[in-house]
């Protein structure tokens, strides 16, 4: 999932037609100065953290200014922040609008319906999972008829709109409907959604992307602002790759298997601190980058844990044996190998030849990766 | 009888001339099952271990009567691969494909809806039937024939589990790989009727993962139309809330997806779980009242 800062949410919904604030993204706060100097934010103005992280509002990334001085003042203060781990580096200045309601509107996947679904609720500026599911209207969107007309206006009855506002807020509903499908979105959010004067403005944006449809998207494949940096190197050679907060090493294919191991691990008191999903591969050159990454990681113990389908035995045996032979003998690390399925005969007589054992039982295998991590310390 | 494929399921093998359309071709024609036709666009008139090749599925199902398709095409064709193949009167698709986008699915699952055609998948390892037919990856080497049914979103995992089974002596009658993406063509509660219909499952095996509510449906379902016994797992305990674990569907969000959430509502069904993969055959002798021999 690709997840957008405000303001790249706010370039989408610019390209849609939905109604914004007037403003824009600055850097510094001498462009702060300079963009409320020459109008192009207009005064008084919100300045707001380009962070991924919800509770700006309360968490002192926000602030009110009336004057350039202050824009530029307020700007210097945000900028220097780090906020719930990020550092704040991009800014978001827009007008001040004199706004009469908040409300909510998104659109995002039901899962269990399998359609698309718009929430609204009367409610908005509060996090949405505190408002109360009453107050929360969700309407199915089938995808072979797409946002209909009545769907629309049970939405613009529920928020209590008449008159050019419901226009508005028609107007809204469908390029909202139009953003979510043609961008690929998995979230489109606009909380608050502000009534002002006649009509309604995005006064936030939450949008995200899902990876998949990167293919049709190739302009927010290079957005990953929520990676650590061996993250995003694994990303770029195709790995799934997690860091947690643990000392063992997981290499295993698959989600769910690899879920699995990190459950036993911890079951007999490890505690798993980076785990990388092989994926279906038939290479040993990407078992060999796998593993070398996982090295750079610096694990205490490394846990192998392959069961052969679509990636053979042997071949994960003969990248891992190429990796091994990589690694340099000050930066060796204990590895425990059981590697199960296609191919396994082969796998285990590879790995043989090098000097490893691969192990049988999957409760064997990770108490001793355990007790090889906790040796280590 | 098993659990939509049998001994009449005639596959087709969309994708056929790619590596791994080619690689399990072979792997499904060594399991027994009845690969009668291949489909690539352009490829039309050559073979593939012995199957032929048309240009369009309309030709290979006109030709051969091929009655379920294996889809390996690539994630930006997926879709249309998918269509044609219902369009031309499949009624039974696994789509093996990773990286579809839930988009591209939804339009997908209700025009299959729309047609009555069913798809397992996408991102799936498909369905085996041991003895019978397999239409998708699972390797050969986990099956034996017998009488437990294997639901499961995960893929290698699911292996691990059914391979588990056989090295109890127990066998399976079929299993299923629904696949982890966020819309998958056929749910555990899709899934379990089948199961509890089929004469020849007497215990089902239900493996599932955080993320999602598809096993809390799956209780719901279970407690209210499941009469055989069912043993479940849960995989990612572990996982910490917000971390995307692999699968699109295994994150915990806001709370909701939990393994504690998902392991109460199938208890509170009255199905056993186990803790861990290696505990399940056993949990499922003890429900078939076959205790481990000492």
């Amino acid at each position: 999932m690709v997840k957008l800062t405000e303001w790249r949410g706010k370039e989408i919904f610019r390209r849609y037609g939905i109604p914004l604030p007037r403003g824009r993204v600055v850097r510094s706060a001498e462009e702060a100065l300079a963009g409320t100097e020459t109008g192009d934010i207009p005064l008084p103005c919100v300045i707001k953290a380009q962070v991924l992280a919800g509770g700006r509002g309360k968490g002192g990334a926000v602030r009110f200014a009336s004057t350039s001085a202050e824009a530029a003042e307020a700007s210097r203060a945000i900028l220097g922040l780090e906020f719930k781990g990020e550092r704040v580096k991009e800014l978001l200045l827009e007008e001040k609008l004199p706004i009469a309601r908040e409300l909510y509107v998104a659109i995002t996947l039901d899962r269990a319906a399998r359609v698309p679904i718009l929430m609204v609720s009367a409610q908005g500026g509060v996090e949405v999972e505190t408002v109360p599911d009453a107050e929360l209207l969700r309407l199915p969107i089938h995808p072979f008829a797409g946002l209909t007309g009545f769907e629309k206006r049970r939405a613009i009855r529920a928020l209590g709109l008449a008159g050019p506002q419901a226009k508005s807020l028609d107007g809204l509903l469908d390029r909202l409907w139009r953003a979510f499908q043609h961008e690929d979105a998995e979230l489109v959010e606009v909380n608050p959604l502000a009534v002002v004067g006649d009509g309604v403005v995005a006064l936030d944006a939450k949008v995200s992307i899902e990876d998949d449809a990167t293919f049709r998207h190739p302009e927010y494949a290079d957005i990953r602002d929520d990676r650590t940096p061996l993250e995003e190197v694994a990303r770029e050679k195709g790995i799934a790759f997690v860091q947690l907060e643990g000392n063992i090493g997981v290499i295993a294919n698959g989600a769910g298997l690899t879920m699995a191991t990190l459950d036993v691990l911890q079951q007999f008191g490890g505690r798993p601190g980076v785990f990388l999903d092989l994926g279906g591969t038939d290479d040993p050159a990407k078992v060999t980058e796998a593993f070398l990454l996982m090295a750079r990681a610096k694990p205490a113990a490394v846990f192998l844990n392959i069961f052969g389908g679509v990636t053979r035995c042997d071949t994960v045996a003969r990248g891992l044996v190429d990796a091994i032979r990589q690694v340099p003998p000050a930066e060796k690390f204990p590895l425990i190998a059981r590697i199960r399925g296609n191919n396994e005969e082969e796998g285990i007589a590879i790995l043989r030849s090098a000097g490893i054992t691969s192990l049988h039982e999957l409760e064997e295998s990770a108490k001793a990766a355990v007790a090889a991590a906790g040796a280590t310390v | 009888m098993s659990v939509l494929v049998d001994g009449d399921t005639r596959v087709l093998v969309q994708g056929i001339t790619g590596h791994q359309g080619t690689v399990h071709t072979v792997q499904m024609l060594k399991f027994g099952s009845k690969v009668v036709a291949g489909a690539t666009p352009g490829k039309g008139g050559s073979t593939v271990e012995g199957v032929p090749v048309f240009d369009s599925v309309e030709e290979a199902v006109g030709k051969t009567g091929a009655n379920a398709t294996c889809i390996f095409v690539p994630a930006p064709f997926a879709k249309d691969a998918l269509l044609e193949a219902v369009d031309a009167g499949i009624r039974l698709a696994v789509v093996v494909t990773e990286h579809i986008p839930f988009h591209d699915m939804l339009t997908m699952y209700h025009y299959a809806r729309l047609k009555g055609a069913r798809i397992i998948g996408p991102n799936c390892p498909g369905i085996a039937a041991p003895g019978k037919a397999k239409v998708g990856i699972i390797p050969n080497v986990v099956f034996r024939p017998g009488r437990v049914g294997v639901i499961s979103r995960s893929g290698t995992l699911t292996y691990e589990i059914v391979s588990g089974i056989k090295e109890v002596g127990l066998g399976q009658s079929t299993c299923i790989g629904l696949g982890g993406d966020p819309v998958v063509g056929t749910s555990f509660v899709d899934a379990l009727p089948l199961f509890e219909a089929d004469a020849e499952t007497d215990a089902i095996v239900l493996v599932g993962e955080i993320g999602g509510t598809a096993e809390e449906e799956a209780a719901e379902y279970i407690h209210h139309h499941v009469e055989k016994p069912v043993v479940a797992y849960i995989a990612g305990h572990s996982a910490p809330p917000g971390k995307r674990m692999g699968h699109a569907g295994a994150i915990i969000a806001r709370g909701r997806g939990t393994a504690e959430s998902k392991v109460a509502a199938l208890e509170a069904a009255g199905a056993k779980v186990a803790r861990f993969p290696y505990e399940i055959p056993g949990l499922v002798r003890e429900m078939l009242g076959k205790p481990a021999s000492p």
